[in-house]
């Protein structure tokens, strides 16, 4: 099973083009938070930025905490979501350690990550890979830019 | 189809409350230049001051914002402090996507708060806060408290901010936006300084249904792929506008020196090549944005013996280097940047400022002026010098640096150097390229570069034909117009053409909208001119100043015939426009 991971987000430029992809192409939606992915400055614009994503827990403590099976455990990591049954109590959001579930605050619908990859080919800046999961036979490292400096310092 | 009106939010600052209406009609306004155009018709006393609290401040984005590339624009409409005409200025940063996820087509400021306050606004939520506390504080220092104040929506708002210019009402005052990004030209800080009004932060975190269908996600793609894998935004990416600098200078159209020259060999410690090389730190975009052309350099400082340091982050474009940096003949990246950061701080426009301030330079070489005025020796290159003159700008210190925080023609007039006052309607931007350009700012509805390609038109046409210049002029304000009303970042010009703006329009469920966008846009036109006409706009008594006429510039000397000969058709077409 393949995770969603931002190996490079150093690079990013706080453009929203993935969580609007997201939200265009997964949920059907214009906004730049209904999203599995949001970018937030930490701090001011000076600092740079992060993105907001799953990552991918295996136990996944709002799978744990959804009181309806609205929210299941995924395979590799994260979690399955089947809407028709969340009853917007929110304690998925409230038992996310990292922050990755967005409650729209109209609707009090949870937004995360399903890990689909869609929003990858949006970054104009290559932040985000899709990765085999931790700990899966093909898993392997995703390589970051600090990586590659310190393969580029050591060749030759 | 009936029509479907914008949802706006009235504000009142005196006293203290805010109303949503629903105003005027879609298909007409469109949104951004035209609805800000519209609501500046129908709620602006155009015979009162600019700083009259009644006026409005207005803030309109449009049908295709935060729904296509580069859709990343806000356009902020006012009566301007610097000429008392109707004014018009674009800002990027998070602002535009903030205001369509805060579900709000246009926010109206009227009114002026009875002590300093911050503004908040979002779905959930208008406050009116006390901020007395922060007056006189500069830009970056006011940005690190009111995040402190408003945690609502941190990290993903979008912070609108003057600084002590702003408060103190000089007539280029600028609005910062997001740290990076301003309402920069005509004085937009100074009104909100007016209205006792020191911030802004507006938190967005609605969603709208996307349209049904392929078709919205297929058009998105492909103008996605066109923007970020043609190679199309490539100089806006790469060096970025800096890039200009040294194209410019070689073809003798790079102010310098107060425009004394316009071709230096100094070029080389200031090109856009020498910042990218030595000082650019990383690149930032817009909300909304693929392209990443904020590019933002590095400013190290030595503050004390024992190798003491501070650093600052300034964001740098083609026009703060040519005024901040060329035309005050500073010969260093690093001094640039010097020069912009306490610009940036103290919150005015950085072009207004940086000409004025090179007027004054060459002023007080022509003995016009002296310390008594300046306070601090200013001489070219002195990048020390001009810092501290930011800051007498800044606070108003003395009656000269009132004056000059009026405007550099202001300055010139009490001071008897109009003739080389580098002034086009306002303080003039980064292009010597000759006459048609001369002409489309100091004519032009925003006195801007980027009301029309009219730089553009003198390096592609050596003929003396005015009645095609002119006309040239006219039409590309429309084609602007359309964009600036969608609201779209004019570097998109090339990709949105109008095919392609009806193709996104039609995507979005608003063909209507796409049919009538041409007509719409040449109406917003004439709704522009009629305001400033209104407001007491003579397009005939416009004056170029001298200097104008003795520089080289790209075609060599200015033609006093041509350029008369260009006014005058201009003022005829201008005339009968708002006659029409």
């Amino acid at each position: 099973m393949k995770i969603l991971r931002a190996p490079r987000v150093e690079r990013c430029v706080g453009c929203d083009s993935c969580s609007l992809a997201c939200a265009r192409l997964v949920h059907k939606r214009i906004s730049w938070t209904t999203a599995g992915i949001r970018i937030t400055s930490s701090g001011g614009l000076s600092t740079g930025f992060e993105a907001k994503i799953c990552l991918a827990c295996d136990p996944a403590p709002c799978a744990a905490a959804c009181p309806t099976g609205s929210y299941s455990q995924r395979k590799g990591g994260g979690v399955r979501v089947k809407p028709d049954v969340c009853i917007r109590c929110g304690a998925c959001a409230k038992a996310c350690p990292v922050d990755a579930i967005y409650i729209e605050p109209e609707t009090n619908v949870p937004f995360v990550c399903l890990h689909c990859g869609r929003c990858v080919g949006f970054c104009p800046h290559q932040c985000l890979e899709m990765i085999d999961a931790p700990g899966t036979a093909d898993a392997a490292v995703p390589v970051t830019d600090a990586a590659q400096e310190k393969e580029a310092s050591h060749a030759g | 189809m009936p029509a479907e009106p914008f949802r706006v939010l009235m504000v009142d600052l005196t006293r203290g409350r805010g109303e949503y209406i629903n105003f005027g009609d879609k298909n007409e306004h469109l949104g951004g230049s035209g609805l800000a155009a519209a609501l500046f018709a129908a709620y602006a006393d155009v015979s009162a001051p600019a700083l009259a609290p009644e006026q409005p401040l207005i803030f309109a984005i449009g049908p295709l914002t935060g729904c296509y590339p580069l859709m990343s624009k806000t356009v902020c409409a006012f009566k301007s402090p610097y000429n008392e005409q109707y004014a018009e200025s674009h800002a990027g940063g998070r602002l535009a996507l903030s205001l369509r996820f805060a579900g709000i087509d246009a926010l109206v400021i009227r009114g002026r708060s009875p002590v300093l306050s911050a503004l908040a606004v979002g779905i959930r939520r208008l406050d009116f806060v006390d901020v007395h506390f922060l007056r006189g504080f500069d830009v970056f220092t006011t940005g690190k408290q009111l995040r402190k104040l408003h945690r609502s929506g941190a990290g993903h708002r979008s912070t609108l901010r003057i600084g002590p210019a702003g408060e103190n009402q000089v007539a280029y005052a600028c609005i910062n936006v997001d740290t990076y990004r301003h309402f920069g030209r005509l004085g937009s800080g100074a009104v909100m300084g007016a209205k006792n009004l020191k911030a802004i932060v507006i938190d967005g975190g609605k969603s709208l249904p996307a349209p049904a269908g392929k078709d919205y996600p297929d058009v998105f793609k492909a103008i996605y792929d066109q923007v970020v894998d043609s190679g199309m935004m490539k100089k806006y990416h790469d060096l970025g506008t800096p890039e200009n600098l040294l194209a410019l200078n070689e073809l003798s159209a790079l102010p310098w020196k107060n425009l004394q020259s316009t071709k230096e060999a100094a070029i080389e410690n200031v090109s856009g090549e020498a910042f990218a090389r030595d000082l650019l730190l990383r690149k930032a975009a817009c909300a909304g944005c693929p392209v990443g052309c904020i590019h933002v350099g590095l400013l190290r400082e030595k503050y004390a013996a024992n190798n003491d340091y501070l650093y600052r982050q300034v964001s740098y474009d083609y026009e703060p280097l040519f005024a901040d940096g060329t035309m005050l003949g500073i010969t260093s990246a690093s001094g640039i940047l010097a020069v912009m950061d306490e610009i940036e701080r103290q919150g005015v426009d950085c072009m207004s400022a940086g000409v004025a301030l090179a007027w004054a330079t060459e002023a007080a070489q022509k003995g016009a002026i002296g310390l008594a005025e300046t306070i601090v020796p200013l001489a070219f290159d002195d990048v020390a010098g001009y810092r501290e003159a930011v800051r007498h700008l800044g606070n108003r210190t003395n009656e000269f640096y009132r004056l000059l925080g009026q405007g550099t023609m202001v300055a010139a007039a009490q001071y008897k150097g109009e003739d080389y006052a580098c002034v086009l309607g306002q303080e003039m931007s980064g292009y010597a390229t000759g006459e048609v350009f001369y002409i489309s700012q100091a004519m032009g509805v925003r006195h801007s570069h980027l009301d029309s390609g009219g730089y553009s038109y003198d390096q592609k046409h050596t003929d003396k034909d005015a009645v095609k210049a002119i006309d040239f002029l006219v039409a590309d304000e429309a084609d602007r117009v359309a964009l600036t009303s969608m609201v779209s970042c004019l570097f998109a010009r090339n990709v949105y053409t109008p095919e392609t703006l009806g193709r996104a329009l039609s995507a979005m469920g608003l063909s209507g909208m796409a049919e009538n966008l041409g007509k719409a846009a040449r109406n917003i036109q004439k709704l522009r001119w009629k305001n400033k006409i209104d407001c007491g706009f003579k397009p005939r008594e416009v004056k170029i100043p001298k200097r104008f006429y003795e520089v080289t510039n790209w075609k060599g000397q200015a033609d006093p015939a041509y350029l008369e000969e260009l006014k005058t058709y201009y003022a005829s077409r201008i005339e009968a426009l708002v006659s029409a």
